[in-house]
């Protein structure tokens, strides 16, 4: 606070100093700020397609499964799905955005291609169609899912950001530079002081040498 | 397995989330808030490694502390999907959010 600073030029220095970081860090923050939103927003609106997407065709297989559980008894539904033909793995590598680290997946699927791991005599054709949807959506699924994540995390970093640039420019710069002013107003006023008093000596010396009124 | 090889794995009541058995997805089945946090706990601490875990929005609903503590870690990703009854919207709701956070304002 402006009080509890020390009105001397050494201070003085030490917060033009700091200033002068300060104003650089909040024009840096700023592009910062900036270049991170510019691709969030596009992004996110991949995010917001792919999900309306995703979750329609989803909705489309749920209510193909929906259809197979009422025909097939719940035993032989789970029968069915019980021991799957594919493994799916996901290698996981990361990617450096603007500072942020997002995850990306790489897809694999163990297993052959046919996506039903039964056999037609004891199911409903709705399930086939159930399954077929699922695998069909699913790589629309796991891009969501990256895509999705790299949004919650950009967003994390943009409203860290975005506080910091705030602060900055809200709170210590206004605050470094009312200090600053304020030394410098000291500053000034002591000088003034010191002249006035270097003055008044000077006329009460020259008072006493040529012993005027 | 290697090391860099992670797994699927999906959460939700039981009748949305075995048919996700088919495409090899490790399914967990969870009919009330405590057994998913159960679940939930579980998959993260589990041996093999989860990269991504979905649940189902009727589930989440009911364990939003949960839900956005995983907001923050990059890994594993947790992704709200519409189960059996259809969407809650709880999907794009946070789609929303983050887009709120991150602006400051109302996007869409």
């Amino acid at each position: 606070m402006a009080t509890a600073i020390k009105p001397t030029r050494m201070e003085l220095n030490r917060l033009r100093a700091r200033l002068k970081t300060a104003v650089r860090g909040h024009s840096l923050l700023k592009d910062k700020r900036d270049e991170l939103m510019r691709r969030f927003m596009l992004i996110v609106k991949e995010n917001k397609s792919l999900r309306e997407k995703v979750e329609e065709r989803l909705a489309g297989a749920m209510a193909s499964l929906s259809l197979a559980s009422a025909i097939m008894s719940p035993e032989m539904l789970e029968q069915a799905l019980l021991y799957p033909k594919r493994r799916v793995s996901v290698g996981l590598t990361y990617r450096n955005l603007m500072g942020v680290t997002v995850p990306e997946y790489e897809f694999h699927t163990e297993g052959n291609g046919d996506a039903l791991p039964y056999g037609y005599a004891m199911t409903s054709g709705e399930l086939d169609d159930a399954i077929v949807e699922l695998t069909n959506t699913f790589t629309d699924m796991l891009e969501l899912a990256r895509v999705e994540k790299t949004v919650q995390l950009l967003a994390g970093e943009i409203e860290k950001t975005r506080r910091r640039v705030n602060a900055l420019e809200y709170v210590m710069i206004p605050e470094l530079q009312t200090n600053i002013k304020y030394i410098r107003m000291k500053l000034e006023e002591n000088e003034r002081g010191n002249i006035t008093r270097l003055m008044k000596v000077k006329d009460a010396i020259l008072a006493e040498a040529h012993s005027f009124s | 397995m290697k090391p860099s090889d992670y797994k699927i794995a999906i959460l939700g009541d039981k009748d949305s989330v075995t048919a996700f058995k088919a495409l090899g997805l490790h399914c967990v089945a969870a009919e009330n808030a405590q057994e998913a946090k159960r679940e939930l706990r579980a998959l993260s601490a589990a041996e093999e490694k989860f990269a991504i875990i979905y649940i189902t929005e009727q589930l989440a609903q009911d364990i939003p502390e949960e839900v956005a503590a995983y907001r923050e870690i990059a890994v594993p990703a947790l992704i709200l999907i519409p189960s059996k009854a259809g969407s809650l919207g709880l999907g794009s709701a946070a789609l929303t959010q983050s887009a709120e956070r991150a602006a400051g304002v109302k996007l869409f």
